[in-house]
């Protein structure tokens, strides 16, 4: 039986993706496209498991470990198995002023889940998240790369219908 | 009518694509200064200018330009920080999103300023979107001729990428954004050595913000000393606010540098007013990070003088009664606005951001936040004022990088102008979750003379 690791592999797209992003740095300097490559790893994969990061430092030729400490410091990646689509609710400064916490209890409330976890169908996750720098058209929420701003009850009512009937978001891919 | 410098043809229908941004003369500067001008040419005209930077150190770009180190046969850098993060701050998203061939066409002469070969723009990973305009844009610019070898027949080549970061406030700090961009953790690095000498790959390196590098359009098209003209003192040019919280309208506004605090928040050009017929009880005036300032110090400073919307005027004071115009992050809150909540959630913010290298800030904040969250929540001790006034003492100056400086100025700003409400949290446990505290009462300065 093949071990999951060796079962890893971006598509070919993806493939050239990463050439295109790796040929922006000089000569030895290819680290410099991990945070990106990780992005795509994620959007592909889903989230960063231990076998799919050690594949993205063999692609770059890494150690595993300059993997893993970056793909635990920065936010936006999941060493955990996430929902199709996650709402992430921005909960700093003037979205608080603008009702941030209604917006994510109101959530909660529909999907019968807290912040961080993810309902039983593993459709949808939900995150509260530092400033999203959407500050002027408060409370907002991510999906994916999409921006939903001057969020209201019967907005986030659309929202979850909309992913419902087609859970498909566009997670910092290609 | 206020000058727009930045923003005058944001409006234009189709304006991020080539064509439309050329036909509205964009690239002239590049025109004239791979034509007419050396690059040292063009650091004296931003040097002439007197722009300071405007992702909130607001340090003299021509300076810092002129800093750069020049070894022989060793590349250099120029990075734009587009990884803004600030709460209160979505001004070059705005900038990117809406005329991306601005910024493009800043970093082109600015780099040819600088005598880099390869420039890179460091964007945020949420703002994933705002990258794939910004690609579509350098496309555009390299099938032009405006990128790539030989531009305009001048003998200049540049190369320009985008990054992306991946969610950290920290790499907003300029030695961060290069381990970042190096693809390591966002781990601010001790100065000296600065980035002008040894940055991105231990070359010489210079950092500017979006707005900085979006400003040398201008300054090259129309001169540095007309540049100058507008503003008053040392502040300026012209700004960009974003403006947020209590008000009628909020968005990005591009000022003039010469306006009143008091027509920012209720002239209907800009804010509009405080919504709901509301009064104003307090303004973070600078992004998250700046002292806050209570309804009284708002529109007068101490001294009684009409407080501008300019780096000394907001600054007026000093800490004591002023502020800072920061990243131009204006956060207006009514009157029914609780500060010991909003001190908790800025907070909570910096503790979740803190890189956790230095341990005054990887601790601080993290006892800052569960304070604050006991006073906001009516467990609070009389005692925990004076402790977060001596936790936040202790961040301040002894940290690697301004990001502990940037948790303690909301705490000791909060502290110094509403203690009383502090203080009310802890006598009035019960109430304090049902209603909030309203205005303080005002205060009058006696004026001081040095």
């Amino acid at each position: 039986m093949e071990t999951a690791e060796n079962q890893i592999a971006f598509k070919k797209e993806t493939m050239k993706e990463v050439g295109r992003i790796t040929a922006q740095f000089p000569e030895g300097m290819q680290k410099s496209a991990l945070l990106r490559v990780l992005h795509l790893a994620q959007a592909e994969f889903g989230w960063l498991s231990v076998p799919v990061m050690d594949y993205v430092a063999r692609l770059l030729h890494l150690n595993p470990v300059e993997v893993y400490e970056v793909a635990t410091f920065y936010s936006m990646y999941d060493t955990k198995p996430m929902g199709k689509v996650k709402l992430e609710v921005c909960r700093t400064g003037p979205c608080m002023i603008e009702g941030a916490e209604r917006i994510v209890k109101y959530i909660e409330y529909k999907l019968g889940i807290k912040d961080s976890e993810t309902t039983a169908d593993g459709v949808f996750t939900l995150k509260t998240v530092e400033c999203l720098g959407a500050c002027g058209y408060a409370p907002m929420l991510q999906a994916g790369e999409k921006f939903h701003e001057h969020l209201t009850e019967a907005k986030v009512d659309e929202l979850i219908e909309q992913y419902k009937a087609n859970p498909v978001v566009n997670y910092m891919g290609m | 009518m206020a000058r727009k410098l930045l923003l005058e043809n944001a409006h234009i229908e189709g304006i991020h694509t080539y064509d439309v941004y050329r036909k509205n003369g964009g690239y002239r500067s590049v025109e004239k200064a791979l034509k007419s001008m050396s690059p040292e040419d063009v650091v004296e005209e931003v040097k002439k200018s007197g722009l300071r930077g405007r992702g909130g150190a607001g340090f003299p770009t021509g300076m810092k330009w002129g800093f750069i180190a020049k070894p022989e046969g060793v590349p250099r850098h120029l990075l734009c920080n587009a990884d803004e993060s600030e709460p209160g701050t979505f001004k070059d998203r705005y900038l990117m999103e809406k005329i991306p061939h601005l910024l493009i066409e800043g970093m082109i002469v600015s780099s040819f300023a600088l005598g880099a070969n390869h420039s890179y723009i460091y964007i945020r990973g949420e703002y994933m979107y705002v990258l794939r305009i910004l690609e579509t844009a350098i496309a555009e610019a390299y099938a032009n001729g405006w990128l790539g070898k030989n531009i305009m027949g001048s003998g200049f080549n540049l190369d320009l990428s985008v990054s992306p970061g991946a969610g950290a406030y920290i790499c907003g700090e300029e030695t961060a954004l290069i381990e970042s961009l190096e693809g390591k953790r966002g781990n601010p690095r001790m100065k000296p050595p600065f980035p002008a000498v040894r940055g991105l790959w231990q070359r010489p390196t210079v950092v500017n913000n979006v707005e900085t590098i979006a400003a040398v359009v201008p300054i090259v098209n129309e001169g540095g000393d007309a540049y100058a003209q507008i503003g008053i003192g040392r502040s300026t040019g012209t700004k960009l606010i974003s403006a947020g919280g209590n008000i009628n309208k909020p968005g990005v506004y591009e000022i003039e540098m010469n306006i009143t605090v008091e027509e920012f928040i209720y002239s209907d050009t800009y804010c509009g007013g405080i919504k709901n017929g509301k009064k104003l009880k307090a303004c973070v005036p600078g992004g998250s990070s700046v002292p806050i300032l209570p309804h009284y110090l708002v529109s007068k400073t101490a001294a009684g003088q009409d407080r501008l919307m300019t780096y000394e005027s907001l600054s007026d004071g000093g800490f004591a009664t002023g502020s800072m115009l920061g990243s131009g992050g204006f956060i207006v809150y009514d009157e029914d606005q609780c500060i010991v909540r909003n001190t908790w959630n800025f907070t909570r913010f910096y503790h979740h951001e803190s890189c956790g290298q230095c341990s005054p800030c990887r601790e601080g904040t993290g006892w800052m936040e569960k304070v604050l969250h006991r006073l906001e929540n009516g467990h609070g001790k009389i005692e925990d004022i004076d402790l977060l006034w001596d936790i936040q003492r202790k961040i301040e100056g002894n940290t690697i990088c301004p990001l502990g400086d940037a948790a303690a100025w909301p705490v000791a700003s909060a502290i110094r102008h509403f203690r009383e409400e502090f203080a009310w949290h802890v006598k009035e446990p019960k109430a304090c979750l049902e209603r909030n505290y309203g205005l303080v009462a005002d205060r009058t300065f006696e004026t001081v003379t040095a």
